[in-house]
Formats: structure tokens, C-alpha cells, sequence
């Protein structure tokens, strides 16, 4: 793996092991996330890709018997340091998962604000600007800015995914993971997170967890591919998908298993 | 068509049958309870029965203003001291409750439920009317300790219906935890708790065993918690197990009114659950 240089360096991982109690599900997996890209991680179900990515925001050790080794850090800090709070930490990583999980009780301009709130943001003209920026740059404003009032669950699956990534953006996180963002939606959904992930790494720093090769393939910089916990083989994206390293690697990117 | 064809056809229609007939019965015999009250009791509804006070025995007139306050009252209380209680118990069970307290608590709250109200009448009747003396606040009391088991278990079962990528979604979105279980999962399950409330609050409306010998009834108007207090269901039992037909008359009345409380709750639950349906999915 080479990243550039100069790109500056924004999460790593080194060394990280996940349990669940005694089972390792990720093993002594060391990657490094330059800033500004997006990165993949493929690999069968059951790889612990998914489990690797609740790692780095702490919300693996929340799972029954979860705990980690090893060390995350995040601009040279490490997240897992005894003085730091999980919960301030997760302000500054936003995460969005499989299914979209719009807050049923919010309307639209709630959800999206949800974020800001618990940060004790109250004053109604700064929540007005953030609520616009965030659902512009998940590219919901148009279809939202009328109905900010009315129930989130109005919205269809594919918009309510793209309402989760505008409530991740709103406090303004340094880092976005997303866990099988278009799992459950269509193509035009997918086309359109995917279009996102484009727009959003001059912002920010996006791991990006999801089983479609041909997704990483088309959004990706960089990618990993895990294989029973372990990381087989990371590299840059196009290098890693047309001369990978590692016969697993190629027997699971050429459709021979997985 | 076959022959097993035809027995299924006929096995599945005699199912039919039978089902709808036991049904029939659930709603007859309540219909039959409901007619027989507004039969005998309707025609004593009147002004006075709902202001004024009841009259010395053998005399005519008089109402149970007294008992309708009365119920008010001590069913407020009730619910003051053991919705709380209640709902603060069933967020707990449902959301940290995975230890061995929890069990301890879970287990004791089944038996609870289950236990004849009478015993905790007596209960109440130990603890607060013994050392005392007879008030309306032992009797909100006893009925408070019979409402809290119910609404712990609903609370529990409603929380429990929130799906746990709510939960996560709060949680990485920097949400504390105990700000996620009173922002998020309580409010979306809400509705819920709501409707557990309010049936839990009917239930104990009618109950008379635990006020006998704790709120022990009263002839009087009375509004002091301190004192013994007069509710719809022990007005029912004096008057229907007392020698006069004026009393009798007075005591179908006053089951209609009760009966009328409890019914008006059970249709406020209802709203409850189509504002749930409503508003989640």
C-alpha cells in the first residue's frame, strides 16, 4: 500500500483485534485511512468487516462481550486512551448503517438536527444554516426543503438513507463510516449514495463497508479485503482489483468463492 | 373435489364456526352485563345523583357526589405515586436490564401481578392504617402498589419493541445513553406506555378489596387525603349488600357511572394506539 506522501494522515488502525468475549473476529489488522479519500472494505459475510468498522468508532465495545486490543488512532491520538470519552468521539466520527434509521418520533429538520442538539446547539439560526448544509450536501435539499416539518418516515427508503448521512454530516464529523449504505436500496438509491461518497471525501474522510465489489470498484480509493477477521490484502483500488497480491484476493474479486 | 379436499373444506368451515360462536359469547355476555346496568341503573342518573351526597338510610334522593370526587382522588394518587414508579421500573428492565437484579426485579413483579389484590390490602392496611389510621392516602397507596407490576411489564414489553438500530443510530450519532433511552427509545415507544397506562389505571378504578380496610369509605363529602375517603366501588358494596331498595336502585347507578369511568379510559387507550399507528409506520 502507498498512499501520497503528502496526503495528511487522519485514522489508523494498528495492530487492532475485535472480540466478541475469547473470539476474535478481527485479527491484528493494521491499516492506515489517508484524509480526503474514500476507502473499502470487501470480504464475504462473516469477514468481520463490519465488526472492524464498529471499531473505530467504539461502538464494537457497546455489542454483548465486545471488547478490542490494539490501538485506532485518530490524527496520531488514540481513541481507546482511558481519559477519552466514547461519546464525544463518536461526535467527531459519524457512522450510518445497513438500514436507515430515521428517529420515528422527528420530523425531517429534527433528525437532521438531532446531532447538533445533544451537542448543546440551541440558537435557531445556526441549526436553520446547519440543517440546509447537510441536507444539501447529502443531496436532499430540493426534495426536503418543503416538508421539513413533516414525519421523517414520509420519505421513501432511499431518501431516508440519504437523511441519515445529512444527520452523520450535520455536527460536522471528521470522519464518515458507512456500513452497507445501499444494502436495502435500489439502484437509483445506490447511484445516488454512491454519487455522494464522490462529492463528500473533499470534506471528509469516508470508510465505506459493503459486499458489491463492483461498488467499491466505482467509489473507492483505496480498499481492503478481509477474509475470516483477517486483512488479506489493502492497496489502492485500482491496483488491488486488476493485479492483486494475493491469490485470495483474486479468487474472491474473480467470483471463485465468497 | 377430492375426498380429502371436502374434509379439509369442512373441518376448516366447523372451525369457523366454532370460533365465531365463542366470540359470540365474549361479546353477549358482556353486552348482557351493559344492558342490565343501563336497565336498572339509567333511570336513577340524574343532577342530584351526580351532586349530591347520600341521605341517611330509609330515606329517599340523595346522589354520591362524594364517591365520584372520592374515586377521583384516590385514583389520582395512585397513579401519582405508581406511574413513576411503574415506568421508571419497566425503562430500567428494558433498556440496562440484563443483570441479576433485573431478574430479581422482573420475577418479583410477575408474582405481583399476580397476587389477589386483597393481600396487598392487607398490606397497606398493616403498614399504613395500623400505626395510623384509615385515610384515602393508604388507599391510594395499596392501589398504587397493585398498578406498578402492570405498568413495569407493559413499559418493559413496549420499550423492548423499539428496534435496536435506533438505539446504535443515537448512540454513533454521540447521543449518551441515557439521554438515547429517554430521547429516542422512550418517546418512539411513547404511544405505547401510554396505552399500558391508561389500562392500568381502568383496572385499578374498580378495585374495592384493597379499599375496604385502607380508604374504609366515608358518608361524607370529604377531600382530605388524611381521612377516610368514599369511592364508586365501596359505595357499590355498601349499597348492594345493604336491606333498602333505595340503596339498590343507588347502587346500579353508581356501577353504571363506574363502569361509564372505566369505559371512558379504555376509549382513550384506544385513541392512543391509532395515534401510534399513525404517527410509526
Amino acid at each position: 500500500m502507498a498512499p501520497p506522501a503528502d496526503a495528511r494522515l487522519r485514522l489508523e488502525t494498528l495492530r487492532l483485534t475485535a472480540l466478541y468475549g475469547r473470539r476474535a473476529v478481527v485479527k491484528d489488522v493494521s491499516i492506515l485511512f489517508p484524509a480526503h479519500t474514500v476507502s473499502a472494505v470487501i470480504g464475504p459475510s462473516g469477514c468481520g468487516k463490519s465488526t472492524f468498522l464498529r471499531c473505530l468508532n467504539r461502538m464494537h465495545e457497546l455489542s454483548e462481550g465486545g471488547w478490542v486490543t490494539g490501538r485506532v488512532l485518530l490524527d496520531g491520538a488514540d481513541i481507546y486512551d482511558d481519559g477519552l470519552d466514547p461519546v464525544q468521539l463518536r461526535r467527531r466520527i459519524g457512522m450510518v448503517f445497513q438500514r436507515p434509521t430515521p428517529f420515528p418520533t422527528m420530523s425531517i429538520y429534527d433528525n437532521v438536527a438531532a446531532g447538533l442538539r445533544v451537542n448543546g446547539h440551541r440558537s435557531r439560526r445556526e441549526l436553520d444554516e446547519v440543517v440546509e448544509r447537510a441536507l444539501r450536501q447529502a443531496a436532499l435539499w430540493d426534495e426536503t426543503k418543503d416538508r421539513l416539518r413533516h414525519s421523517a418516515l414520509a420519505l421513501s427508503g432511499g431518501q431516508q438513507q440519504r437523511l441519515c448521512i445529512a444527520r452523520a454530516l450535520a455536527p460536522q464529523p471528521e470522519v464518515l463510516l458507512l456500513d452497507e449504505p445501499t444494502a436495502s436500496l435500489d439502484p437509483a438509491g445506490t447511484q445516488h449514495i454512491e454519487e455522494l461518497c464522490h462529492e463528500l471525501k473533499r470534506l471528509y474522510t469516508i470508510v465505506i463497508v459493503t459486499h458489491n465489489m463492483q461498488q467499491a470498484a466505482r467509489v473507492s480509493d483505496y480498499t481492503a479485503f478481509f477474509y475470516l477477521g483477517d486483512l488479506i490484502e489493502v492497496g489502492r483500488t485500482e491496483v488491488l482489483f486488476t493485479r492483486p497480491a494475493q491469490e485470495r484476493t483474486e479468487a474472491y474479486i474473480t467470483g471463485r468463492f465468497g | 373435489m377430492t375426498a380429502r379436499g371436502l374434509r379439509r373444506h369442512l373441518t376448516s368451515g366447523l372451525m369457523t364456526g366454532l370460533v365465531a360462536l365463542l366470540s359470540f359469547l365474549a361479546v353477549v355476555s358482556l353486552l348482557l352485563i351493559l344492558g342490565d346496568l343501563i336497565a336498572k341503573g339509567a333511570s336513577s342518573l340524574d343532577w342530584n345523583f351526580f351532586t349530591q351526597n347520600p341521605v341517611p338510610a330509609g330515606q329517599s334522593g340523595g346522589g354520591v357526589a362524594n364517591a365520584i370526587v372520592g374515586t377521583l382522588i384516590i385514583v389520582g394518587l395512585a397513579a401519582l405515586i405508581g406511574l413513576p414508579v411503574g415506568i421508571g421500573t419497566g425503562l430500567y428492565l428494558a433498556e440496562y436490564g440484563s443483570g441479576r437484579l433485573a431478574w430479581v426485579v422482573r420475577f418479583v413483579a410477575d408474582v405481583m401481578n399476580g397476587t389477589p389484590s386483597i393481600v396487598i390490602g392487607i398490606f397497606a392496611w398493616t403498614w399504613l392504617v395500623r400505626p395510623w389510621h384509615f385515610s384515602a392516602l393508604a388507599g391510594g397507596v395499596s392501589l398504587a402498589i397493585l398498578m406498578v407490576p402492570m405498568i413495569a411489564r407493559t413499559t418493559e414489553e413496549m420499550v423492548r419493541l423499539v428496534p435496536h438500530s435506533l438505539r446504535e443510530a443515537a448512540l454513533a450519532l454521540g447521543y449518551p445513553r441515557w439521554r438515547t433511552s429517554l430521547r429516542i427509545v422512550a418517546r418512539t415507544a411513547l404511544a405505547g406506555i401510554v396505552t399500558g397506562c391508561l389500562v392500568g389505571v381502568a383496572r385499578i378504578a374498580g378495585e374495592t378489596a384493597p379499599l375496604l380496610f385502607t380508604a374504609l369509605g366515608n358518608l361524607n363529602f370529604s377531600t382530605s387525603i388524611l381521612q377516610p375517603m368514599q369511592t364508586l366501588s365501596l359505595q357499590i358494596f355498601t349499597y348492594a349488600t345493604g336491606p333498602f331498595d333505595e340503596w339498590h336502585r343507588l347502587a346500579w347507578a353508581a356501577a353504571l357511572v363506574l363502569m361509564g369511568l372505566v369505559l371512558l379510559l379504555g376509549v382513550a387507550a384506544r385513541w392512543a394506539i391509532r395515534q401510534r399507528h399513525g404517527t410509526a409506520r
